[in-house]
């Protein structure tokens, strides 16, 4: 019997077409399946290769493995398009609306009186400032007698005091809510060896309330205590601290004689100001329509009694120190007007005015925001 | 302090203008706290004369003057004033004219159907007084010339200025005391005083002594007698009106001019009202006073008073009686001059609550020796306005030694004050302040008696440095300290700046909240044993602010409450701050979420915020502080704020609670008007304990495991009120070689589990160490959990 020659050219456009015509994945299994399967139409050609003879096989032999090959190749093409037909029908169908706002991880605050301490420790940092605190409930010598203020002292009757009951008294001493952070300098000078740099913030409390004072507010204090210490030094760290704080070179301050009885001499500063855009701000010429000076700090070289009171000796150790509001470096420089909203906790204010928990003051960033 | 230029000029020799006044005023440490001219707004006013004067047709009560104003034409003017007739010199403004007493610029009108061209002004219209009666009439002989500025006129165009004199230049408390100065710092020369001399005739007919020589060290007078006590002169009343004080009668205008002159308070008493001795003595406990004030004072002992036998007539150096104050018909007076003790006045002031020009001078120090040269000056006056005849001049006691002798080395001037000043300059400086110096090398200066406040080298620094100006001063950059910059925040620092940008990055807005809290709401934190806050405040600004807070919370739930009424619908506050105890100022970070977690949304939101909330902020804080979040304990009980059943404390320990959160109790809410639920917490910084300090900056060597974690699930039943914490806690510490992480992923109670119990599904995760778990070691670990779970109560879900 003679073996019927199969027709390779016909398979192969039978195979082709019915690949052309299978419409999905599934299909193209079956056409894989009928020609390349283990019990396939191509792979049963390929069997037959084996019992020919070498010159039969030579003729065969591509013309079968080429079938294969171009079959396989097409099938994979078919597959790619057929996935990729299948990819962009689903894509197709998956939409969503953009428009829509996601939900918002809610964003905290800054209290503007945190981050301008903050932004007063990172200038003294560079100065070599350490930050010292006190307690707020003091007792009169620290707040006052120490600082060369005696009971009688008109300077007393100046500081409106809260007092607590007589029978509260702390070491015999009756006790109050410190009007000033100057107490920080007496604990810092009983409690270490100079040389001595530090600047106290904190709350601080008078017995005062109308539109510009509350009764709790905000002050930073500064104490320096070395051996050569000199009004000059006190002038160029003023001008320094002030220079950095508002970020600006053109800033003049004014030193006036004032009293303080804890410096001697003493002097007020007054830093100059003048009209940008329509507002007030710290710096620029003082002397131009519109500009101005206003006062900002009280400073002095530390009285020989409160270095005495101490415990170190004046004639070794001199040394200045300043004092300044807090809230009012902070109106000055960020804008606020109206001091009691510090105070008041209102959410508005505070997302208004108040600093992100990323924003923290560096040299290196700058220290306003 | 107030005076006027042309005041200042009585004691000043001067050609400075007035800018170079009030910058020198500054410079020196005599801050310029205001000026005005108040010639300036009267500028347009003049001096015109009424030439003729009818009835206006259509109206009573008006009348039509010709008014010759100097310029031009006579002008018509209708007037009201019952004073104006055709003769009179007045004040007239022509139409353009601002008129501040009526706040309006005149224009021509039609009054009554006459044609006006200005006014005839009265004082009031001019803020000169209140007076309205009528218009101004300067009278016949008052030398006005039609035309002519009134202001200059009537010497308003004397510009006032307004001093801030601080507590320790009390001899800046008067005119001449500031010319001084100012010559001093080379603004002209301080004209001599002429002091009169009187010396009186015959002995006064009054005794005068001091028996408090403590408190009234000296005590000198004299009598007046046959005086008139009319009305000041016109240019003591323009002074006294022009630094704001009201004119009263020739003697209290005289002593309250002397006081701004020279800086001196005198008495002036009514000797009519006295019995026959007038003596300083220490007032007795009880004693009451009617001052010039109108108000009733109760003395006491250590308060010094002049007094006669019936009774107290002056407190002392602070405030007249008003029993023996001079008044009109007074004829007899007694002029006391006396020095009073500084710290008694200051004391009794404070005491007394009572201010008055004279405190204010007597308790800074007056110039104990101007006792004679005070009351030489007053009596002259006296007898210059009112007349009369002075009585010798009585000293009792005698004033303290007002002068003190200390040595000032002139280098202090740059090795304290910065500024190298020339020897000579320095001592021609403190020369021309009154100070007598002596010596060339380090100085001995003698201190004048005006100047109490002088007590050591640096006042001599700073009197040299003022006039030489402190702008003068060249800044010197502070040395940089040796060595590497090392931290300069503490540990606890560090902490409260971590926690607090912790807190804002978690969403919650930092808030300031007032220290002190009322009584109530300091009630509602304390159980019922201590409902009290440790320190009151003894003189509170009010009672809402009267006791320092131990609990940040009350503060934080106004404030929300603040909020809420304004519709804010999710509130999260903070506030880093103290609590006030009894033994310390504990700091502590409090924390309060009120309304919707986050807001309605279609994501889902609006839902509000539960106890959990505020325990997820309490641990994330804490984690931030550096606290041991791991080893943390729940306890309940905590303080009155909160609900008992949803709240809890953080500890280390049963005794060191590091926080406190849960939801606030209703009855918290209603006290504070706050609408709930509402949570809080609070973070006590100071209880957490500091990382031990590591010596350096390397971090343990990296060793990742080798092979990757397996998990496993277990789920127990527990009963259904025990705390699912302290069972994860006991599987967690069931195993410590293998067992990385145990995480509760389900809490069920229902179906398929007991009545009265719990399902509690925790996964745990397993790192194996050089090699694979096999399966017996799982099976280990896992009898080992389920033995521990079992001892906590767990029962191990089949």
């Amino acid at each position: 019997m003679t073996e019927q020659e199969p027709d390779l050219e016909q398979l192969e456009t039978d195979l082709l077409a019915a690949l052309e015509t299978t419409a999905g994945l599934d299909g193209l299994d079956a056409v894989r399946v009928h020609a390349l399967g283990k019990n396939g139409v191509i792979t049963g050609l390929l069997k037959t290769l084996g019992g020919m003879t070498p010159e039969q096989r030579q003729v065969e032999g591509p013309k079968i493995n080429g079938l294969r090959s171009r079959l396989a190749d097409a099938i994979a093409a078919k597959k790619a398009a057929l996935e990729t037909a299948d990819l962009d029908a689903r894509l197709a169908s998956e939409t969503l609306d953009l428009s829509l706002p996601p939900a918002a991880a809610p964003q905290g605050t800054v209290h503007p009186v945190s981050q301008v301490m903050d932004e007063l420790a990172e200038i003294f940092a560079d100065l070599g400032f350490a930050v010292a605190t006190g307690p707020e409930i003091e007792d009169d010598w620290h707040n006052f007698t120490a600082l060369n203020i005696p009971a009688s002292h008109p300077a007393r009757a100046m500081h409106d005091t809260f007092y607590f009951p007589e029978n509260q008294q702390r070491d015999g001493k009756p006790t109050l809510l410190r009007t000033h952070t100057s107490p920080v300098q007496i604990r810092t000078m009983t409690s270490q060896e100079p040389p001595i740099r530090i600047i106290a913030p904190g709350r601080t409390y008078r017995s005062d309330s109308d539109a510009t004072h509350t009764p709790m507010f905000h002050q930073v204090e500064g104490l320096v205590i070395d051996r050569d210490i000199h009004m000059g030094h006190l002038k160029w760290t003023l001008e320094t601290f002030v220079k950095a704080f508002f970020e600006r070179d053109d800033i003049v301050l004014r030193f006036r004689p004032s009293y303080f009885p804890f410096t001697e001499p003493s002097a007020e500063v007054d830093v100059g100001y003048s009209l940008e855009n329509g507002r007030r701000i710290i710096g620029g010429d003082p002397n131009a329509e519109e500009g101005g000076w206003m006062e900002i700090l009280g400073s002095g070289m530390v009285n020989r009694h409160v270095i005495e009171a101490c415990g170190l000796d004046p004639d070794e150790w001199q040394g200045f120190a300043f004092g300044c509001g807090i809230d009012r470096l902070a109106m000055l420089k960020y804008g606020m007007d109206d001091l009691r909203a510090f105070f008041d906790g209102d959410l508005r204010w505070l997302r208004h005015y108040g600093f992100s928990a990323l924003d923290v003051p560096t040299l290196s960033e700058g220290v306003g925001r | 302090m107030k005076f006027t230029v042309s005041w200042l000029k009585d004691h000043l020799d001067t050609d400075a203008d007035l800018d170079g006044i009030l910058d020198t005023l500054t410079a020196i440490g005599l801050e310029v706290e205001g000026v005005e001219n108040p010639g300036e707004k009267l500028a347009d006013f003049r001096i015109a004369k009424v030439i003729s004067a009818a009835k206006h047709p259509n109206a009573d009560k008006l009348q039509l003057l010709t008014v010759d104003t100097g310029e031009g034409d006579p002008v018509q003017v209708v007037c009201g004033a019952p004073n104006a007739r055709a003769g009179m010199t007045g004040v007239f403004a022509a139409p353009g004219t601002y008129v501040p007493g009526i706040d309006m610029t005149l224009k021509p009108a039609k009054i009554r159907d006459v044609e006006s061209f200005g006014m005839m002004c009265s004082e009031r219209e001019l803020e000169l007084s209140d007076a309205h009666e009528g218009i101004i009439d300067l009278g016949e002989d008052s030398g006005a010339e039609v035309g002519e500025a009134y202001a200059h006129w009537a010497g308003l165009d004397d510009p006032v200025i307004d001093i801030a004199i601080t507590p320790n230049r009390q001899d800046c408390m008067g005119v001449r005391g500031v010319a001084r100065d100012l010559a001093a710092a080379g603004l002209g020369t301080l004209k001599p005083l002429q002091v009169p001399d009187i010396e009186g005739e015959g002995a006064a007919d009054i005794a005068i002594r001091t028996d408090d020589p403590e408190g009234c060290p000296a005590f000198f007078g004299r009598t007046v007698s046959g005086v008139m006590n009319g009305a000041s002169p016109a240019w003591m009343q323009k002074r006294l009106r022009a630094i704001g004080q009201k004119p009263i009668s020739a003697l209290v205008d005289i002593t309250n001019y002397i006081m701004i002159d020279h800086g001196r308070p005198l008495h002036v008493y009514d000797r009519a009202k006295l019995g026959a001795a007038l003596f300083a003595r220490r007032a007795s406990d009880g004693e009451n006073v009617l001052a010039l004030n109108g108000k009733s004072y109760r003395l006491d002992a250590t308060m010094t008073v002049i007094a006669d036998d019936e009774g107290v007539h002056d407190i002392g150096g602070i405030m007249g009686g008003e029993h023996s104050s001079v008044q009109p018909e007074t004829t007899e007076i007694v002029i006391e001059c006396a020095y009073f003790d500084p710290e008694t006045i200051a004391l009794t002031g404070q005491r007394l609550g009572l201010a008055s020009d004279a405190r204010t001078r007597f308790e800074r120090g007056v110039d104990p020796a101007f006792l004679d040269d005070g009351l030489a000056i007053a009596t002259q006056m006296v007898l210059d306005i009112c007349g009369g005849s002075a009585s010798e001049v009585v000293r009792a006691g005698t004033p303290p030694e007002g002068t003190k002798t200390l040595r000032y080395d002139p280098q202090l001037c740059a090795t304290l004050g910065g500024l190298d000043v020339p020897i000579d300059r320095q001592r021609a400086s403190l020369e021309s302040l009154g100070f007598t110096v002596e010596g060339d090398g380090p100085f001995t200066v003698t201190v004048p008696s005006w100047r109490r406040d002088i007590d050591g080298a640096p006042d001599f620094v700073e009197e040299v440095l003022r006039l030489e100006r402190f702008d003068s001063i060249p800044s010197v950059a502070l040395p940089r300290a040796e060595g590497v910059a090392r931290p300069t925040a503490s540990p606890e620092q560090k902490r409260e700046r971590t926690v607090r940008r912790a807190a804002a990055a978690r969403g919650l807005n930092e808030a300031v909240t007032w220290s002190f809290i009322s009584q109530d709401e300091a009630a509602l934190s304390g159980d019922s044993s201590d409902s009290g806050a440790p320190w009151a405040l003894a003189n509170p600004i009010s009672e809402e602010m009267k006791v320092m807070r131990t609990s940040m919370i009350p503060g934080l739930a106004a404030a929300a409450k603040r909020n809420a009424d304004r519709g804010a619908a999710s509130i999260q506050l903070f506030e880093v701050g103290r609590r006030y105890l009894e033994d310390a100022e504990h700091p502590t970070l409090g924390l309060i979420l009120a309304g919707a977690r986050s807001p309605r949304h279609w994501q889902g939101g609006g839902a509000p915020f539960d106890a959990f909330d505020a325990k997820a902020e309490a641990l994330a804080i804490l984690d931030a502080a550096g606290a041991p979040v791991d080893k943390l304990q729940l306890f309940g009980e905590t303080s009155g704020l909160y609900h008992p059943g949803r709240s809890g404390r953080l500890c280390l320990g049963p005794k060191n609670t590091l926080a406190e959160f849960g939801e606030l109790h209703p009855a918290t809410l209603k006290a504070l008007d706050l609408d709930g639920p509402a949570m809080a917490a609070e973070i006590f910084l100071d209880a957490i304990p500091m990382p031990k300090a590591t010596g350096g900056h390397m971090r343990a060597a990296y060793a990742p495991p080798a092979l990757q974690a397996v998990t496993r699930d277990f789920a127990f039943l527990i009963d259904a009120d025990a705390p699912a914490g302290d069972l994860l806690r006991a599987v967690k510490n069931a195993e410590k070689q293998h067992l990385a992480e145990a995480r509760i992923f389900d809490i069920f109670e229902g179906e398929h589990v007991p009545e009265g119990k719990k399902s509690v599904a925790i996964e745990l995760t397993l790192q194996p160490g050089e090699r694979s778990f096999t399966d017996e070691e799982l099976k280990a670990i896992s009898d080992t959990v389920v033995a521990a779970a079992q001892k906590a109560g767990g029962e191990l879900r089949g």
